[in-house]
C-alpha cells in the first residue's frame, strides 16, 4: 500500500477509535441513570418521602428520616462551610499577593485532594471520640471542611473575573475599599459565588465516607444534632449491603432520590454561570 | 499650579474618614480570621491523625508497611495487603481510564465538530457529579453480574495465560473495583487533559499540517507533546483521586485482607478498610492503626496531587518546554 494512503487510513482508524471512545465514555452515565429510573421509580410515593423505615420483611415504609437528616447536616454544614470558604476566597482575590493568600492557596488545593474518608477521621477524633458519641454536628462539620477548600477557590476564581475598573470606579467615587469589594465587587459576581456554594454543597450531600462515624445513621427520625443522624447516601449504603431485597428496592429508591437533588443543584449552578459569563467568552 | 485648578471647597469629616479606617480594618480583620482557618484547619488535621496513630506508630513502626497480617483481636497489624489493594485497583483504573479520556479530550479539541464538544464534555462531567455511593450501588447489582457471567470468563479464556486473569471468580473483586474507578476518575482527567489541549497554541498544529501531516499526526506528534506534561499531570490528579475513593471501592473490592495475583480475587484498599471497621473498632490500638492508614493515605495523596499540580501548572503557565517534543 502506498505510504500516503496509509497515513490516511491510519488518521481514520485512530478518529473512529476515539469515537468509540467518547460512546464508552458517556455510556456509562445513561446506564447508571436509566438503571436508577427503572429500579428506582416505582418504590416512590408519598409515603417513601413521609414515613419511616419500616422492619425488615414488611413493606412499605419511606426514608422521611434520612431526608431531615441530609438537608439539617448540609445546612448546617453550609452555615459552617460557606462563611469560612467565601471569606477566605475574597481575602485571596482582594490581597491577592498577601503570603497568607498563597499559602491558603496551596493549603486547600492540598484539601481538595484530600480523600473525605480521612477528613471523616479527623472529624471523629476532634468531635466523636471527645464527646464520646456520634453526633449529626459531628458529620456537619466533616462536611464543613470538605466545602471550605472548594468554595474559597470558587470565589476567588469568580471575584477575578470582576473587571479591575469597576473596582477604580468605586474607590475614585470615595467609597472606602470594605464597601467597594461589598457592594461592587462581591455584588457583581455573586452569581459566580453563589453557582460555587451551589456545586460544593450538592458535592457534600452525596458524600458518604465523612458520616459513616461521624453521624453513624440511624432508624429513626432525629432532629437533634448532638445524637446519630441519617443520611441519604449513607441509607443507599446500608439498604444496599443489607441481605433483602426490600432494602435494595429502598435503596434504588433513596439513590434516585439523591442524585435527582446532587443533579439538579448542579445542572442549576452549571446553567446560571454559563448564561452569566458565555458574552464574555 | 496652575490659575484654574479647582480649590478643594470642603474637606472629608474626620469623622468619615476614621469610620472608613474602622470598617476598612474590620473588613480584613474579618477576611484574615477566615483565610486563618483554612490552613489551621489542615494543621489541626496532621495533628490530630499524628496523635490518634502515634500508639500505633510506636508500636509497628515501619513494620506496619511491611506485615501481611491484619488480625485486630490479636493486636496484629499490618497494612501491605492494603497498600497492594490500594495501588492495584488505582492502576486497573489508570490503565482503563487513560486511553479513554485521552482518545475522548484529543476528539473534542482536534476533531469533533463544534456543535458537539460542549455537550459531551458536560456529559462526562456530569458523571464527576454523582456520588460515590451510586457508583457503589450500580456495581454491586448491575455491574458486577455482567461481569462475573460474561466479562471475566471471557477474559479468563483469552487472557487467562496472564496471572493475573487465573483462578476462580468472585463477583467482588480487585477487577471490579478497578473498572468503577475507572469511570469516577475519567471526568477529571478528560476535563484537566481537554484544557492543557486547549493551550496549545494553534500554530503548533498549523504547522504541523503545514508540514504535510494527517490531522491524526498533527494531534499526536505536534499537539499531544506540546501538552504532555499537563496530560501527565492529569493523569496523576486522576491516580489521586482513585487512591482515596472509598464508598464505590468498598463495596465492590470484596474487603478481602490478601494479597492476590489474581484480578479475579477480592482484595483491600487503605480507604475501605477505615470505612468498614472504624466504627467498630474494639481497642484502641485497633483505633491508632486505622489512624495510621489514615495518615498514610493522607500523606500519598498530598504527594500524589502536589506532583500533579506542579506539572499542570507547568504547562498552564507555558513553561512546559513547550515544542521540543516536535
Amino acid at each position: 500500500m502506498n505510504r500516503l494512503v496509509w497515513r490516511r487510513w491510519k488518521s481514520r482508524i485512530m478518529v473512529g477509535l476515539m469515537i468509540g471512545a467518547v460512546v464508552v465514555a458517556v455510556a456509562p452515565l445513561l446506564l447508571i441513570l436509566g438503571t436508577l429510573v427503572a429500579r428506582g421509580a416505582g418504590s416512590i410515593n408519598l409515603a417513601f418521602f413521609t414515613q419511616l423505615p419500616v422492619p425488615a420483611g414488611e413493606t412499605g415504609g419511606g426514608v422521611a428520616h434520612a431526608i431531615v437528616g441530609t438537608l439539617l447536616m448540609v445546612g448546617v454544614a453550609g452555615l459552617i462551610g460557606l462563611p469560612i470558604g467565601i471569606g477566605a476566597g475574597m481575602f485571596c482575590a482582594e490581597y491577592p499577593k498577601n503570603r497568607l493568600a498563597t499559602v491558603a492557596r496551596f493549603v486547600a488545593d492540598v484539601m481538595n485532594g484530600t480523600p473525605s474518608i480521612v477528613i471523616g477521621v479527623f472529624a471523629w477524633t476532634l468531635i466523636v471520640a471527645k464527646q464520646k458519641h456520634f453526633s449529626g454536628f459531628a458529620g456537619s462539620a466533616a462536611l464543613a471542611m470538605i466545602m471550605i477548600p472548594m468554595v474559597m477557590r470558587t470565589t476567588e476564581e469568580m471575584i477575578k473575573l470582576v473587571p479591575h475598573s469597576l473596582r477604580e470606579a468605586a474607590l475614585a467615587l470615595g467609597y472606602a475599599r470594605w464597601r467597594t469589594s461589598l457592594s461592587v465587587v462581591v455584588r457583581t459576581c455573586l452569581p459566580g459565588i453563589v453557582t460555587g456554594s451551589l456545586l460544593a454543597i450538592a458535592r457534600v450531600a452525596g458524600e458518604t465516607a465523612p458520616l459513616l462515624f461521624t453521624a453513624l445513621g440511624s432508624q429513626f427520625m432525629s432532629r437533634d444534632l448532638n445524637q446519630p443522624m441519617a443520611a441519604l447516601p449513607l441509607t443507599v449504603f446500608t439498604y444496599a449491603t443489607g441481605p433483602y431485597d426490600d432494602w435494595h428496592r429502598i435503596a434504588w429508591a433513596t439513590a434516585l432520590v439523591l442524585i435527582m437533588v446532587v443533579l439538579v443543584l448542579s445542572l442549576l449552578a452549571r446553567i446560571a454561570t454559563r448564561q452569566r459569563f458565555d458574552v464574555r467568552q | 499650579m496652575t490659575a484654574g485648578e479647582p480649590a478643594i471647597t470642603e474637606e472629608p469629616g474626620a469623622a468619615v474618614l476614621q469610620g472608613r479606617a474602622v470598617g476598612d480594618t474590620v473588613f480584613k480583620a474579618a477576611l484574615t480570621i477566615a483565610v486563618l482557618a483554612v490552613p489551621a484547619l489542615l494543621g489541626f488535621l496532621v495533628w490530630e491523625l499524628w496523635v490518634g496513630s502515634r500508639l500505633a506508630i510506636e508500636r509497628y513502626g515501619f513494620d506496619f508497611i511491611t506485615g501481611t497480617t491484619w488480625d485486630p483481636v490479636a493486636e496484629e497489624f499490618g497494612a501491605l495487603p492494603l497498600i497492594v489493594g490500594t495501588l492495584t485497583s488505582a492502576a486497573v483504573a489508570l490503565v482503563i481510564a487513560v486511553p479513554l479520556s485521552l482518545g475522548v479530550a484529543i476528539y473534542l479539541t482536534e476533531f469533533s465538530p463544534k456543535w458537539l464538544r460542549q455537550p459531551v464534555a458536560f456529559v462526562i462531567e456530569l458523571l464527576a457529579a454523582i456520588p460515590s455511593v451510586v457508583y457503589g450501588l450500580w456495581g454491586i447489582f448491575v455491574l458486577i453480574p455482567v461481569l462475573k457471567d460474561h466479562v471475566f470468563p471471557f477474559l479468563r479464556d483469552t487472557l487467562g495465560f496472564l496471572p493475573l486473569f487465573q483462578g476462580p471468580i468472585y463477583g467482588n473483586s480487585m477487577l471490579a473495583a478497578g473498572i468503577i474507578l475507572a469511570i469516577m476518575v475519567m471526568p477529571y482527567i478528560m476535563s484537566v487533559s481537554r484544557e492543557v489541549l486547549m493551550a496549545v497554541p494553534a500554530s503548533q498544529r498549523e504547522a504541523a499540517l503545514g508540514l504535510g501531516a494527517t490531522r491524526w499526526e498533527a494531534a499526536w506528534t505536534a499537539v499531544v507533546p506540546y501538552a504532555r506534561s499537563g496530560i501527565v499531570g492529569a493523569v496523576i490528579l486522576g491516580l489521586g483521586r482513585a487512591l482515596g475513593e472509598t464508598m464505590a471501592v468498598t463495596m465492590l473490592i470484596g474487603n478481602r485482607h490478601e494479597i492476590a495475583a489474581s484480578l479475579f480475587a477480592p482484595g483491600y484498599t487503605m480507604a475501605a478498610v477505615i470505612a468498614n471497621e472504624f466504627t467498630e473498632a474494639a481497642s484502641d490500638i485497633h483505633y491508632a492503626a486505622l489512624s495510621y492508614v489514615a495518615l498514610s493515605l493522607f500523606v500519598v495523596t498530598v504527594i500524589v496531587n502536589g506532583l500533579a499540580r506542579i506539572l499542570i501548572w507547568r504547562v498552564s503557565r507555558g513553561q512546559a518546554g513547550g515544542g521540543q517534543g516536535v
